[in-house]
């Protein structure tokens, strides 16, 4: 096995103290960005991509310097959990699944069954990632090529179709819901023509609606409006906040088995193909809620339903780093930043970098092993502390919640525009959640909308607007196939259930 | 409250002043606190890759007094770091990096910008084109390729390139007018992307940048069938096994007169002054002369002609005029 | 609570009417500019406002259904009780003064997100929580020393500053 031998020499060259203490300090930044909605991945690391400079200078020091912004990366998704589990609040587009059933939890007293679910299935989906990395690098860096615009058009399909259907809102308001967040990813620069569309000349318009400033604003705000419907006079959530939690909650966790290994399937190929981290927690939970047994009770409270999207999107979010070295096409933002810091080091990404600097590599993927489980460890003594924050009376966490609302939507793109924005989503999330108007099926639209349209419209550029090109090979196919199925999937289970059962 | 507060203070502003600089210039103009450097681009595109390198060999030199912010403005491809720039009348401690956005943006969108409205500071490089075809394709040489194209007909070769109506596509336009062939042009959002799709089939041809589309090269995965420039590169160190970047033909030398390279130069807000201007231009030269940058230009390709003042000036200028007769022709202006 | 406390401030019906209204118009607005950017089917697929087009027809179509099952229906339950509202906006309304103090409204200048946030997190706790000056004095300045400590010099993202920044010479 000359991955085995290659991976021990890497974590000869990873396991010095250094490197150790570096991986810490990277998971503890990472786990400080992931909470503060202003400092996402990509720009966490961005930001401190020139600290590591220095570094670079001493022997093996670009593997050092690779390796603690790795680590802020792998903090930065532990971390971006914790405020959705908290305050409803995703830090990051692949968290958002995570607030479903994490924020109900966090509600009932179970925040630190809750964070110790989300960092345990972050560790779990990361890990089984990079055992793919490790053995199956070289074969599914090939699959990977096999994605153009159409297979991404379908894998986006297959995204909204596991999610459809999900909600108990009335049909009309899902369907507004989802249209409305359709209507606000497509404000901005059309990417195809390069046509400006609905900016009616306004320049704060021409960067479009950023994600995150409508997740903060529909989830954060609303959230605080509502709760502040019962008065200030909250009390701090009483709960058991001690470690005991972890291990009673660690006994709970095996019985999710098959969710487990449902997501880190769908994180791995998401991560791969790359479709990225969030389709790959959606659709982690849309799966999960059909498949599990508990399926009816997801969305209020359900550990189940912290697994499945937090397995998922780590899964993703580790395997896409897999995409980022060999052909150097980032799978996410952050991977995107690592990039450049991997090419300002002379690292350049390709084909050959396995070969050529077997020693960066390995030492990176062993790492990710050695990374991971010291993030592990780290997060979850960190669980009591953030779940005590929940103690803390209303009156002060409130305006200091809002004021990294603020920080937040600021730092999305420098402009005051988009703070303004994040209260018009507050009251809009506030109306919408007493209305039962969902917000989920709003917030896809907005994150994949764009992203969808493009592939179809780079598919059926490419085919000469023949719609057929989505059912053209086998692997564009089965997706489309899968979809669609997925779509039909009410009608379909009760086919079965009658052919089957009676 | 008051006592508390009171007692605090102290403590709070020596804290402040400690940490913020309030050592006055020597001599000349110096930034008084951090520098803005906005990238009109997403994050890990070219431009940012190379205003992060910029960044990054300050930080490590100690070039600045003060620091370096990188901060992306990539709204309407590139209109919200422009306009911003334009918003910033006087602010010296702003710069910016452009590409060819400086000119396709405005003349494709009608956006009420001009790079007039920046302060040329320096040009740091030129960022060549590459004309690319997935190394199992049979074409040889540009010439093979465009004509097997031409004789297809329309609609049957595809064409990736970066964004709508900027360079990729000028250039594939500038190459369907000389051939007579015509390609469906894709765009996607990234160069690294684009070359990646080439590998995988999806497209059948790019106009990468060296950058985006060496290691694919290396890996023998992608074959370069000409430059678009008038002469060769001129890095001679071996590549692959058999070429460097500068064995690779010119585009004219195979009967497609296409020129086109793409500005990588630092513009400043309007209305600062010389010396302000100056501090710049001293504090780029210095990157310009470090090991960090040199390596990067050869692994690139860039073609290292750099300019300032007047000189700089009056190339861009050209390189407007060039760029509007180019989408005029290719019909991309903003209609009026 | 009482029998005047409970007095609705808005029904379940009429907010329901009014956000069908509303998405009813920014569906138009999505229709009308893309038919502006042209709706059809292009020689290469949609063109830019093809799928904006649907998008906006859908919205219309499920804001007029929203519209007319909230008609029918006459469900008369609370939206919101004037108590809650009245909760609801002591909050909400310092919230949009803060935002207003952070950039300034119009011609009148901000104060930086620092300051501001220092005003609105003693305000709140102050006003609404009714702490006394000792502890809301310490959240009050140490949470925006703690942010500017993180975000300006460690992080080196700036954020908006104003007068006192500009007065201290850390603008």
């Amino acid at each position: 096995m000359a991955e085995i031998q290659a991976l021990f020499h890497g974590f000869s060259v990873a396991f010095t103290p250094f490197n150790l203490a570096l991986m810490m300090a990277g998971i503890l930044m990472g786990v400080l960005i992931g909470v503060l909605p202003g400092l996402g991945g990509a720009n966490g690391v961005a930001i401190l991509l020139p600290l590591t400079f220095a570094m670079a200078n001493q022997p093996g020091g670009a593997t050092s310097a690779i390796i603690l912004l790795s680590c802020i990366y792998w903090g930065a998704l532990f971390g971006g959990a914790i405020t959705s589990i908290l305050f409803n609040i995703p830090g990051e587009p692949w968290s958002v699944a995570t607030t479903f059933d994490g924020y109900p939890m966090a509600q009932q007293g179970r925040a630190g069954e809750a964070l110790t679910a989300a960092f345990t299935s972050s560790f779990v989906g990361a890990f089984i990632a990079v055992l793919m990395i490790t053995f199956l690098a070289p074969l599914v860096a090939k699959f990977a090529l096999r994605f153009g615009p159409r297979e991404y058009f379908a894998v986006y399909l297959l995204t909204f179709c596991s999610f459809i259907g999900m909600t108990k809102s009335p049909p009309s308001k899902t369907l507004a819901a989802m249209m409305l967040g359709f209507a606000l990813a497509a404000v901005g620069q059309d990417s195809m023509t390069g046509a400006l569309r609905m900016t009616f000349d306004q320049v704060v318009l021409f960067k479009g609606f950023d994600f995150l400033i409508a997740v903060i604003g529909l989830f954060g705000i609303g959230e605080i409006l509502i709760t502040l419907e019962e008065g200030l006079a909250f009390k701090g959530m009483q709960g058991k906040i001690n470690m005991k939690v972890v291990m009673q909650t660690w006994k709970q966790l095996p019985k999710y088995w098959k969710t487990s290994i449902r997501s880190s399937v769908i994180g791995c190929w998401m991560g791969i193909t790359p479709g990225g981290a969030t389709p790959a927690s959606f659709m982690g939970y849309g799966v999960a809620k059909r498949m599990s047994p508990n399926g009816a009770n997801f969305g209020k409270g359900e550990m189940e339903g912290v697994v499945a999207p937090e397995t998922a999107a780590h899964a993703a979010g580790t395997s896409a780093l897999l995409p980022m070295l060999t052909l150097g096409i980032p799978g996410s933002p952050t991977a995107a930043v690592l990039l450049g810091g991997l090419l300002i080091w002379g690292l350049q990404p390709g084909p050959l970098l396995f070969q050529e600097k077997p020693d960066f590599v390995w030492g990176l993927i062993a790492s990710m092993y050695l990374g991971n489980i010291a993030g592990l460890i780290v997060v979850l003594t960190t669980v009591p502390l953030f779940a005590a924050v929940l103690r803390i009376p209303f009156s002060i966490v409130a305006p200091v919640i809002l004021v990294i609302c603020a920080i937040g939507a600021y730092t999305v793109h420098n402009s005051m525009f988009d703070v303004w924005m994040m209260l018009v989503f507050g009251v809009v999330g506030y109306v919408f959640k007493k209305l039962d108007y969902p917000l989920a099926p709003l917030v896809l639209a907005i994150v994949l909308g764009d992203r969808a349209e493009e592939s179809f419209r780079q598919a059926l550029l490419g085919s000469g607007g023949n719609l057929a090109t989505f059912f053209d090979n086998a692997l564009v196919g089965s997706i489309t196939a899968l979809a669609l199925a997925m779509l039909f999937w009410g009608p379909i289970k009760l086919v079965f259930s009658r052919l089957t059962g009676r | 409250m008051k006592r508390n507060a009171i007692r605090k203070l102290p403590g709070v502003l020596a804290a402040l002043f400690a940490t913020g600089t309030l050592t006055a210039a020597a001599q000349g103009w110096e930034p008084t606190k951090s520098v803005e450097f906005v990238v009109p681009a997403g994050t890990g595109g070219g431009a940012d890759q190379m205003a992060r390198l910029i960044q990054g060999i300050v930080t490590k030199h100690n070039l600045m007094k003060q620091p370096m912010v990188v901060v992306n403005k990539g709204g309407g491809a590139g209109a919200e770091g422009f306009m911003d720039m334009k918003g910033s009348k006087g602010d010296p401690h702003k710069i910016i990096i452009t590409l060819s956005n400086l000119f396709t943006t405005p003349l494709a969108q009608g956006t009420p910008f001009s790079w007039k409205d920046l302060t040329p500071v320096k040009m740091m490089a030129l960022d060549q084109f590459v004309f690319w075809v997935n190394s199992a394709a049979p074409y040889k040489t540009a010439k093979e390729y465009t004509d097997a194209a031409k004789a297809a007909g329309p609609g049957k070769f595809k064409m990736g390139g970066t964004g709508a109506k900027q360079e990729d596509q000028i250039i594939t336009v500038a190459v369907e007018k000389i051939t007579g062939a015509k390609f469906t042009y894709i765009p996607y959002k990234g160069g690294g992307e684009v070359a990646t799709q080439l590998v995988g089939k999806h497209v059948d041809s790019t106009v990468n940048n060296p950058i985006e589309a060496v290691e694919q090269w290396r890996a023998g995965n992608l074959r370069p069938l000409c430059v678009f420039d008038d002469k060769p590169m001129i890095y001679k160190t071996k590549v692959t096994a058999t070429m460097a970047w500068s064995d690779i033909p010119t585009c004219k030398s195979q009967g497609m007169d296409v020129d086109y390279q793409m500005l990588r130069g630092i513009f400043m807000a309007p209305g600062v002054s010389k010396e302000q201007t100056g501090y710049y231009v001293g504090v780029l030269k210095k990157v310009m002369d470090t090991q960090e940058w040199k390596d990067f230009m050869e692994k690139g390709a860039f073609s290292q002609t750099t300019m300032q003042g007047d000189e700089y000036t009056a190339w861009v200028a050209k390189e407007e005029k060039r760029h509007e007769g180019l989408m005029a022709e290719a019909g991309f202006l903003a209609k009026k | 609570m009482d029998e005047a406390s409970d007095k609705p401030a808005a029904s379940v019906r009429a907010a329901d009417l009014w956000t069908a209204v509303i998405l009813f118009v920014i569906g138009c607005i999505v229709i009308k500019d893309s038919l502006r950017l042209g709706a059809k089917w292009g020689d290469s697929g949609p063109e830019s406002g093809y799928f904006p087009f649907y998008i906006g027809m859908l919205l219309c179509a499920s804001s007029v259904a929203n519209f007319l099952l909230a008609w029918f229906k006459r469900r008369h339950e609370t939206f919101v009780s004037k108590e809650s509202f009245k909760g609801v906006v002591s909050v909400f309304v310092p919230t949009v003064v803060y935002v207003g103090l952070i950039g300034g409204v119009g011609p009148v200048p901000g104060l930086g997100i620092y300051v501001a946030s220092a005003v609105f997190i003693a305000c709140f706790m102050r006003l609404l929580g009714k702490y006394g000056w000792g502890t809301t004095a310490g959240v009050a300045l140490g949470v925006p020393l703690a942010f500017f400590l993180l975000f300006e010099k460690w992080f080196r993202v700036p954020l908006p500053k104003g007068p006192l920044e500009a007065l201290l010479g850390l603008a």
